[in-house]
């Protein structure tokens, strides 16, 4: 057999893998600038959803304090979901998006470490994340008119940044579902993040939920994020350990099991033949 | 040290798909296939669509993990050393497969970044490959959505050279193409064989292509080898003009012949 060396020292194996990591964030900037009308569209029509919940507030029969407090619990509910859906749906994206581009055969096989492949999907994803949150929670305290002058930011972002760990190993877990199932795999995605948005208190106290809905909870990192986001925002709290250490310890498990369950699911389509572009 | 690049031995793919509620129905894809490539060497796999062409293809890129048998690419086995073969292979099939609001040149550097290539390597490299491939440096910022069949294939070409692959899988890279454009892309294909030290397996149903640019041509019908051999010993072991007679011959079929209901289906399930 002809020899050809493909052996690499570990520093030029890493070396090629931050490269690789490099040019996930690179794409996912290039495809942005590409599509930006119609992210810009998406951003108004986001915009324009937490308008229509922040609003509730207003409709209820509240003293100004009351009425300032309520909406800016709505305000950082929205808010925060669009971060971490955004996240979710970036990260659950890894596949569909390739797909439905006809690029997927090229990238899965190219000789790049799937961890970094799906994290360098995650990095992006937390950044666009945040510009996007920080320009929805701009535009509706500036419309609405909402006084947050006690708010923590530092504290309320530094949460943020641990708990979207959180949720890229969530992200990762349903990036597999259009991979093994091609036509209801993003559905599934759907699924999975409206059932985090029912559990995690994201408009309501998790204590008005049943309480077995309120076990569920405990799990969601959406629950510790909105809890922690909120007391920073409203009282100028700090980054309190009760919300940080649930939120490291699911982020702990959920990266690796993230990864195991989509290195599973790629197997099963390399077995299965749905690793291809039309499915 | 023998000098082979491409060891196939034995490789069999099934592929299977619900029928009705709880049945399945099941294709070979291929059967029993054996074959091996020397380094440099040009192979050329002839087939009509479904014969296992681009699953043989998928395979070796390790885009499908097989139901018996075993594949080494320069002795590295290819379903259990999956990220060194990666390392040393790149193909070009028939659909271009680019982000399509990107412009040629960010595709290349997105794939570029997979094969450790860093922007300052790939700032110089990238205008000097499309240019090799024919592809107007005046287009090169322009969508690939915008560009014609003939030319995302280029940019294609260039796709796959720019990591110097050692292997080369051409997955009917001319298919679809205008006779200038196909005539462009032939010529390419005869450049790399001159200039690289690849090794390439063309995959194709266009028999003056294979008879043109390969070495070896093999027949690969419903799943199955029939042959891999000097397009001389073949048409002389069948004793027949043309490789059309040649198929003909071995098959039983014409080329052109209507598919049967279980062709059809193979080629969905392929």
């Amino acid at each position: 057999m002809a020899s050809v060396d493909v052996t690499f020292n570990k520093r030029k194996v890493v070396r090629n893998e931050l490269i690789g990591l490099y040019g996930i964030v690179e794409r996912n900037v290039y495809l942005t600038k590409r599509y930006f009308l119609w992210d810009l569209a998406f951003l108004l029509w986001t915009i324009a959803n937490t308008l229509t919940i922040v609003f509730i507030a207003d409709g209820v029969n509240l003293s100004a304090a009351e009425r300032n407090e309520f909406a800016t619990k709505l305000l950082v509910g929205g808010v925060i979901w669009a971060f971490l859906g955004i996240i979710f749906e970036i990260v659950t994206e890894t596949v569909a998006w390739e797909r439905w581009e006809g690029t997927i055969e090229y990238t899965f096989m190219a000789p790049v470490s799937r961890p970094v492949h799906l994290v360098g999907m995650g990095i992006y994803a937390v950044l666009y994340g945040l510009v996007r949150a920080a320009a929805v929670y701009v535009a509706v305290v500036a419309f609405i008119g909402i006084s947050v002058s006690d708010a923590n930011y530092t504290a309320a972002v530094a949460l943020l940044a641990i708990a979207s760990v959180s949720f890229i190993g969530v992200g990762m877990m349903t990036a597999v579902l259009p991979l093994i199932s091609p036509e209801k795999g993003m559905q599934l995605g759907f699924v999975a993040q409206g059932l985090m948005l029912v559990v995690s208190g994201v408009y309501y106290p998790v204590s008005v939920l049943p309480e077995w809905m309120q076990w569920i909870s405990k799990i969601s990192p959406a629950t510790y994020a909105l809890r922690g986001c909120r007391n920073s925002i409203l009282d100028g709290a700090g980054l309190a350990w009760a919300d940080v250490w649930p939120l490291l310890v699911i982020g702990v498990f959920s990266i690796p099991i993230g990864l195991v369950v989509f290195r599973a699911g790629e197997r099963y389509a390399k077995k299965t033949g749905k690793l291809k572009r039309s499915g | 040290m023998s000098s082979q690049a491409v060891v196939v031995r034995d490789l069999e793919k099934v592929f299977s798909r619900r029928k009705g509620l709880v049945g399945r129905r099941r294709r070979a894809a291929l059967s029993g296939v054996s074959f091996a490539i020397e380094r440099g060497e040009c192979v050329a796999i002839l087939g009509q669509n479904g014969s296992g062409k681009s699953t043989l293809v998928r395979l070796l890129s390790t885009l499908l993990l097989p139901d018996g048998g075993t594949a080494h690419v320069f002795g590295y086995d290819v379903f259990s050393e999956e990220r060194k073969v990666q390392r040393l292979v790149n193909r070009v099939s028939v659909e271009a497969s680019f982000f399509k609001k990107m412009s040629a040149a960010e595709n290349l550097a997105y794939a570029a970044r997979f094969y450790g290539m860093g922007p300052r390597e790939t700032h110089a490299k990238i205008p000097d490959i499309l240019e090799r491939v024919g592809f107007p440096s005046s287009r090169r910022n322009e969508a690939m959505e915008n560009l014609s069949r003939g030319m995302q294939q280029k940019v294609a070409l260039a796709r796959a050279l720019l990591t110097s692959p050692v292997l080369l899988l051409l997955d009917e890279p001319t298919t679809g193409l205008d006779p200038r454009s196909k005539q462009e892309v032939q010529n390419f294909i005869r450049e790399i064989r001159q200039r690289h030290d690849s090794t390439i397996l063309l995959c194709t149903h266009d028999m003056k292509e294979a008879e043109e640019l390969a070495d070896r041509v093999g027949l690969l019908d419903r799943g199955e080898l029939l042959f891999l051999e000097p397009v001389d010993d073949v048409k002389a072991r069948y004793g027949v003009e043309t490789l059309e007679e040649a198929f003909f011959v071995a098959t039983g079929r014409t080329f052109e012949d209507e598919k049967t209901e279980d062709d059809e289906e193979r080629e969905v399930f392929a």
